[in-house]
């Protein structure tokens, strides 16, 4: 590779100008940042610092720690006899008594994993539960996974779905009365999969302009810079600025590899409830991988009264600093909200960089 | 929630480890420091550290090596000349011969590059399982020159902020060999004494404060010279020395080459126009890449970063590490 690290997307020169045209910028507008990487990457950066007041980014619902039911983690935590594999930001996330980490310190047997394909070479020696969390960035990599079990005929390998998709979120999220958006930016990894198209929702049905853009400060702020021209002249489309990787279909391969395996089904989101076809499951042909068939695992919509605000900081209503347990009684290393945990959370972004 | 346990969490070197030594240690010992090496009498310091990286053998070092390095690093951050070393082996049951026969002459090695005597030791075996393969104690005596005294009550606003080379490396070595990433060529851990280098450092003058940046990175060190001193330090992103390398898996897994433990870097605060300390530390093999990276100031508190392309964010202790058993 030429230029690994991005070098010509982070040109001080380049940015310069565009921050100059944003400073302009009086209307006061509301941008929401779908994905937890752009959340990552903005605080990074210090990109908010470059922005007038009037321009306020907020985070969205896309980090799938944090709207993942916290019953999931008591559902793991009783499962005997068997590891549980899963990606290292789940560990730390509180269930209604313990974390996995408290679990896996009493003797649960949990693993940390950077590949669902460690998951099923662990299963060589134990029976494995692989938790399926993440959004269409990851489904596939696990169902292929799934395939290679099922071809292996690996039986003590199944994957805990809780996979969610993004567009039908962001419908239920705009159907909310109380929340003014001016634009979104849109996830650059999950659009690679889905294709900028996905979200012609936004404008079509809610008149709300998109800019589906990547994580370096020149791709964040050149979005945010599409968006206020589309404002300006009264405009709302969906424009694929990350298009160095993005295509309007998406991958055809990947979506057929999630075909084959999964199918879409109601799924319940932390601090949102059930939002009907927001996400997958695993399908009948390959249900013996499925963990929740395998372990009669299901999932209750109930949350512990902590005060915790992770559901509005996910819809955007608020943000983080606004929650009373902010910095306070909710810490990265003390987190109440799963918000605080992953490192894609908007209250841990926070934590970490704009306070 | 529970929380009357112990994890892994605790022993990240970042604030649950603090709050540990807070609650637990220091409650019943009334430490005199809680730095790594202390001064006891006639100018002598003592320092202790314990050795658990998995894996045992990895690019650049090996559990011996390290153990060497870890204790001879922080004695020497003192501004102490390490003389001896005692040192002690937790061995599992089944643990290969030829193994340990490796790592001792790496020990041995290390010390006598380093310029340091093993004087004595101990070797225990516990039953097969009840430990992973084996851990190593080591404890180091080192001795302060009359001139010498480093303390962080001596930095100053404008004092400069330097490190002796690239951030990470150790890391990214570890997390390359364990998790498997069969990176090309595989990233060397850092692992080395920096006596020397200390004392190339101390012969200017200028030195105020010396900190090896191991767990917790370059970040959570100077937050507590930040909370100990009451002043404000501005760290320049675009100065930082890291590799290619380090930055593009930092981009990959969501990693911050600034709280990543290094195992053969340290942290200066040294007076301003300091060139000359630069420039000397400059023509040591451990620091050729050394980098003014900030300094301090009195106009804020805390820490800060100016960002590659101008904006600004606070730099904050790490709160929890994931990833365990590094050193």
């Amino acid at each position: 590779m030429k230029d690994p690290n991005n070098k010509k997307f982070r040109d001080p020169q380049l940015i310069n100008k565009i921050v100059a045209d944003l400073q302009k910028w009086q209307q006061p507008i509301k941008i929401m940042e779908v994905c937890g990487s752009h959340t990552m990457a903005i605080g990074h950066w210090g990109i908010r610092k470059l922005l007038p007041p009037s321009i306020s980014l907020i985070s969205g619902p896309g980090c799938p720690v944090c709207v993942t039911p916290s019953s999931l983690i008591d559902e793991l935590i009783k499962l005997k006899g068997v590891k549980i594999a899963t990606f290292g930001d789940l560990i730390r996330v509180p269930g209604k008594e313990e974390t996995l980490e408290q679990a896996r310190a009493r003797g649960l047997d949990v693993e940390i994993v950077y590949s669902p394909l460690e998951a099923l070479k662990l299963a060589e020696k134990k029976e494995t539960v692989f938790v399926g969390i993440g959004f269409e960035t990851t489904t596939p990599g696990i169902a292929q996974t799934i395939l290679l079990a099922a071809n292996q005929k690996q039986k003590n390998f199944s994957v805990l779905p809780a996979f969610k998709l993004i567009p039908p979120a962001l419908d239920a999220l705009l159907s909310e009365e109380d929340l003014s958006l001016d634009g979104f930016l849109l996830p650059g990894h999950v659009s690679v999969i889905i294709g900028s198209q996905s979200y012609n929702l936004l404008p079509h049905k809610y008149g709300i302009g998109g800019v589906v853009t990547g994580f370096e400060p020149l791709d964040i702020l050149r979005a945010v810079k599409i968006l206020t021209e589309q404002i300006e002249h009264g405009e709302a489309t969906i424009v694929n600025e990350y298009n160095r990787v993005v295509n309007r279909d998406g991958n055809k391969v990947a979506r057929h590899i999630i075909e084959e395996v999964l199918q879409v089904n109601d799924a319940l989101w932390r601090g949102m409830g059930l939002i009907p076809k927001s996400g997958l499951t695993i399908n009948e042909k390959y249900k013996e991988y499925d963990a929740s068939k395998k372990y009669e695992i299901m999932l209750k919509d109930e949350e512990a009264k902590t005060g915790c605000r992770c559901a509005d900081v996910l819809k955007g209503k608020i943000i983080p600093s606004d929650c009373p347990l902010f910095a306070s009684k909710c810490t990265p290393a003390n987190p109440i909200g799963s918000c605080m945990v992953s490192s894609e959370g908007s209250c841990a972004a926070y934590y970490k960089y704009e306070r | 929630m529970k929380n009357d346990i112990i994890t892994l969490g605790h022993g990240s070197g970042a604030g649950l480890t603090k709050k540990l030594i807070t609650d637990v240690f220091d409650k019943n010992f009334n430490l005199p420091t809680l730095d790594d090496g202390v001064e006891i009498e006639n100018r002598m310091v003592v320092s202790t550290d314990a050795h658990v990286v998995q894996p045992i053998f990895f690019p650049g070092g090996d559990i011996g090596k390290l153990s060497v390095t870890g204790t001879v690093n922080d004695v020497s951050m003192s501004g102490a000349i390490p003389k001896y070393i005692l040192i002690t082996y937790i061995i599992e049951e089944g643990f290969s011969i030829k193994e340990l026969k490796m790592i001792t002459e790496s020990v041995q090695k290390t010390a006598e590059k380093a310029g340091v005597k093993i004087i004595a030791g101990d070797t225990k075996v516990v039953e097969k399982s009840k430990a992973d393969g084996i851990y190593i104690t080591t404890t180091g005596i080192g001795f302060l020159s009359d001139k010498v005294e480093l303390s962080s009550a001596k930095i100053k606003a404008g004092d400069k902020i330097v490190v002796n080379g690239n951030l990470g490396d150790h890391t990214v070595a570890i997390i390359n060999e364990r998790q498997k990433l069969e990176l090309d060529p595989p990233p060397k851990s850092d692992c080395a004494a920096l006596n020397k280098l200390v004392q190339v450092m101390l012969k200017s003058g200028k030195v105020r404060f010396l900190r090896d940046a191991t767990r917790g990175g370059v970040a959570t060190i100077l937050n507590e010279v930040a909370e100990e001193t009451g002043l404000g330090i501005i760290i320049n992103e675009e100065a930082l020395p890291i590799s290619a390398n380090v930055e593009a898996i930092c981009s990959l897994l969501g990693l911050d080459a600034l709280y990543m433990a290094n195992e053969g870097k340290l942290i200066g605060f040294i007076a301003p126009e300091s060139e000359d300390v630069i420039s000397e530390m400059k023509k040591n093999v451990l620091g050729e890449k050394s980098a003014v990276i900030g300094e301090t100031t009195d106009k804020f508190t805390g820490v800060y970063l100016r960002t590659s392309i101008g904006g600004m964010r606070p730099l904050l202790m790490l709160e929890s590490d994931p990833l365990p058993r590094i050193c």
